[in-house]
């Protein structure tokens, strides 16, 4: 019996490391920078793209494919990521070993990051700049190059600066304005003087806006100005404006620290950077943020809300058949499915109270809701419902496990009840809070149906929180990684393309949950040690 | 707990007549500071549940600025009738009483009266000690915080007279931020005295509170009781006849629930009205 639990036992933890192995392997292996592999092939092959014999790519995988009897059972085919979608109308292609005739790895093929397309991967040519063309082969090319696509990303970065930043200001404030209009409105308060005013405010701000907007265009033409003009591997000549390149390096050329260094500037990207071509190029940064804050956001209500509900039942409630009631109903509450929660949400947080919100507080925006739509304070509120339980049955633990000695002490000192719960109960029972938490974020963090329903979207425009005013926005819609692993790989028009990122992703939550998990964890052996007991 | 106690005098009647009598010139000469504080039990029954009695009408009173020590057997109901006059047994569910006990003149079961407030004046040393788990310094002013008391040198000043007190200071003074969990056996008893008369009670409740103590913690122990009678009125529950004989002024004898016999120290040891106290005496001690 022993050897047979044993077993099962030694069976599901390879399952789980070799589930994880195949997540890390295939999570970091797209930031690896491999070398790009041209192929000629043999006449007549199906892989062949438009007519051409000639294809270049990273390969991703090397498969076994079964074939026709008469061809010899099984073959080998190799999938290459091609790039060049704008050309191709397709990432990625299979060759069969036996159709390619001849292997190479040329070192002037160059890949390059783009904003639109994905990436690139070609020979360049030349750079047409409005101080005439530069040949790929003369001198200064390279040195040019660089500069240009430097020049370029600056520009971008000023380009998103204004508008998202200034431009998106003045249209906060412009909002702001026409509201406070229509709220006096509304209220039967509005002055000649009043509306004159802000007349005279708006239009100073569109005349700021303008300014800006032929700013921002003015940088837009100089983006599309310059051209880089490249040769496919399969041997049509291209170009695309030299501002549209991100980054751009020469696989076959670069060293192992080359690729090291590549390597850790792909994974900083993804971090940092905001997803591009509907979430399947660029980075995860505000599904990160997005997933954090509203974790953070439950954990705030979920502690409070669970510990009161602990304190009361344990403490002060008459021991009897209602509060065991009561008890059970709190522990089947962590049996229910978690989209019923959603549901629940979606209609008691989001229509009930943000709905009552809106009709009270923000009656000037209706009918555009403000509170009364999916939001991540809506969000952050339904998961705390659904992990509740947790808390309340660990902190109940907890708060029966202090000592008796220790309360009669407290209270022969003179202390209320309230007093001797705040001082001595609750103080020796953090650490089972704690543990009551790093349940509720392990199931939290994780959760994904629910939030669907109750805020969660493909893209948000903003984080939840900025230099706007008030800063914390908690009726934002925000972006979630469990959510964004789905869309990805469930969701998106070329899952072919996305599936490196599903992965990268997945990783990327485990590794969130874990970090989450693990501080919490850090902070109970911290607070353990403090009220270590030791031996009488 | 006789073994471990050293008994210097082959006599064992000798040394407790001798304390006795320095005891009782203490508590003459002692001119009295306040109104007396008397505690009165009449005809005071207790149930833990309605089946099982474990007092059974008690009547005694006990003087102000005075020892008293009640012996009597383990589960003779010492401990429990301790509690009860700081009302410490409302914690258990179940329980019953008839009769009175009044502290300074004051009903304790009256329904009016703060719980709270009554056990301000009174403190508490535990049969077993339950120190909280927090640092010394927070232990020992632990009954001023929960009064309100903030003012830092007021705390300083009161951890180190209590931690002298209860002859802990010189052990502790250097780790006072330590966790009180961190001491030895004795050492969280007398952080437990300590912490008992931080907040200068009117009466001191001691249940066994040198039980786990070695001879010479339990001298300062005893010499701190001397001490404390002088403000305050101490009751404290001992196993050990010596000690009953060398520390207290009167000394109440229980028997299954009942109170044998309750008279002045002197009188219980040398001279005892019943043969049950005789009997018991004696046997502990001879
Ligand atoms: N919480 C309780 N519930 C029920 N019965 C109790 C409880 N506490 C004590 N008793 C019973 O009451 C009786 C008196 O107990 P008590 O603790 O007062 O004895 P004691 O004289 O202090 O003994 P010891 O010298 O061993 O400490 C015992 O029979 C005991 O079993
Ligand atoms: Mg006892």
């Amino acid at each position: 019996m022993v050897w047979f639990s044993g077993m099962w036992l030694g069976i599901g933890l390879l399952m789980i490391v070799t589930l994880l192995g195949v997540i890390v392997k295939n999570g970091l292996s797209i930031f690896w920078p491999s070398r790009v592999m041209e192929v000629e092939l043999v006449e007549g092959s199906p892989a062949a793209i438009q007519g051409a014999k000639v294809l270049a790519g990273e390969v991703r995988k090397i498969q076994e494919k079964s074939v026709q009897a008469e061809k010899g059972g099984t073959a080998r085919e190799k999938q290459l990521f091609v790039g060049n979608r704008d050309a191709f109308g397709f990432g990625f292609r299979y060759v069969d070993e036996s159709d390619i005739a001849k292997i190479s790895y040329p070192e002037g093929i160059v890949l390059a990051e783009r904003v639109e397309y994905g990436d690139l991967i070609g020979y360049p040519v030349s750079l047409k700049l409005a101080t005439g063309e530069v040949k790929a082969d003369s001198a200064d090319f390279t040195a040019l190059l660089e500069q240009t696509v430097g020049a370029g990303n600056a520009r971008r970065g000023e380009i998103e600066s204004i508008e998202k930043d200034q431009i998106g200001k003045i249209n906060h404030r412009m909002g702001v304005l026409r509201l406070s209009q229509r709220k006096a409105e509304l209220d039967g308060k509005i002055t000649e003087d009043y509306r004159t005013e802000i007349a005279a405010e708006l239009a100073e701000l569109q005349r700021r806006y303008e300014i800006l907007a032929g700013k921002a265009a003015a940088l837009r033409a100089e983006q599309k100005a310059g051209l880089f003009v490249y040769r496919l591997p399969t041997g049509i000549e291209r170009e695309i404006p030299a501002g549209d390149l991100m980054q751009y390096y020469y696989p076959n050329q670069i060293g192992f620290f080359g690729r090291v260094g590549h390597f850790f500037s792909e994974i900083w990207h993804f971090f940092s950077r905001e997803p591009r071509e509907a979430n399947t190029e660029g980075g995860v940064f505000p599904a990160i943020f997005g997933t954090f804050v509203m974790t953070l956001l439950m954990s705030v209500a979920v502690v409070p809300f669970g510990v009161i509900a602990a304190i009361y039942l344990r403490e002060y409630s008459k021991q009897g058949p209602l509060v065991r009631a009561v008890r059970i109903a709190v522990n089947n509450l962590a049996g229910v499915p978690s989209i019923v929660f959603g549901v629940f949400g979606l209609g008691f947080f989001v229509y009930f109270v943000g709905g009552s919100i809106d009709s009270l507080f923000f009656p000037e925006r209706l009918p555009t809701p403000t509170y009364g739509t999916g939001g991540i304070l809506w969000a952050a509120l339904t998961l705390a419902l659904m992990t509740v339980p947790v808390v309340i049955v660990s902190t109940e633990e907890a708060i029966a496990a202090v000592s008796r000695g220790a309360r009669e002490a407290s209270l022969a000192a003179g202390a209320s009840k309230w007093q001797t719960i705040q001082r001595i109960v609750l103080p020796a029972s953090v650490p089972g809070i704690i543990t009551g938490l790093v349940l509720a974020m392990a199931r939290g963090a994780g959760e994904v149906a629910p939030l669907m329903l109750v805020g969660v979207v493909k893209l948000a425009p903003t984080l939840p929180l900025d230099t706007v005013a008030p800063f914390i926005h908690l009726e934002r819609k925000f972006m979630h990684l469990g959510f964004h692993i789905y869309d990805l790989g469930f969701q998106s028009p070329d899952s072919e393309a996305a599936k490196p990122m599903v992965f990268a992703t997945t990783l990327l939550l485990i590794a969130l949950v874990v970090v989450l998990n693990a501080s919490a964890i850090l902070l109970r052996e911290k607070l353990r040690r403090r009220y270590a007991s030791s031996a009488f | 707990m006789e073994d471990i106690h050293p008994a210097p005098n082959l006599d064992p009647m000798s040394q407790p007549s001798h304390s006795v009598t320095s005891a009782a010139e203490t508590g003459a000469s002692a001119a009295p500071i306040r109104k007396k504080d008397y505690i009165q039990v009449r005809d005071f029954s207790f149930n833990y549940t309605p089946a099982v009695r474990v007092l059974h009408g008690i009547t005694m009173d006990v003087p102000e600025n005075e020892v008293t020590a009640f012996i009597g057997p383990s589960g003779c109901g010492k401990t429990t009738l301790l509690r009860n006059f700081n009302r410490m047994n409302d914690l258990i569910d179940g329980i019953s009483h008839e009769g009175t006990i009044t502290v300074n003149g004051q009903d304790i079961f009256d329904p009016n009266l703060e719980v709270i407030s009554l056990r301000k004046r009174i403190g508490m040393v535990f049969q077993k000690s339950n120190p909280f788990p927090k640092s010394i310094y927070e232990n020992v002013v632990y009954s001023l915080r929960v009064a309100g008391q903030r003012n830092k040198e007021v705390l300083d000043e009161v951890v180190e007279r209590s931690l002298k007190g209860a002859a802990l200071w010189e052990e502790v003074k250097d780790r006072l931020q330590q966790s009180a969990l961190g001491l030895s056996g004795g050492q969280m008893q007398r952080l437990c005295i300590a912490r008992a008369i931080a907040n200068q009670p009117h009466i001191l409740l001691m249940d066994e509170p040198c039980s786990a103590l070695d001879p010479i913690a339990t001298a300062k122990v005893e010499e701190l009781i001397m001490e404390l009678k002088k403000q305050f009125t101490v009751v404290i529950v001992t196993h050990n006849m010596q000690q009953a004989a060398r520390i207290s002024d009167r000394t109440a004898y229980f028997y299954l629930g009942r109170l044998i016999e309750m008279d002045q120290t002197l009188k219980i040891f040398n001279n005892p009205q019943k043969k049950e106290t005789e009997d018991y005496i004696s046997g502990r001690l001879g």
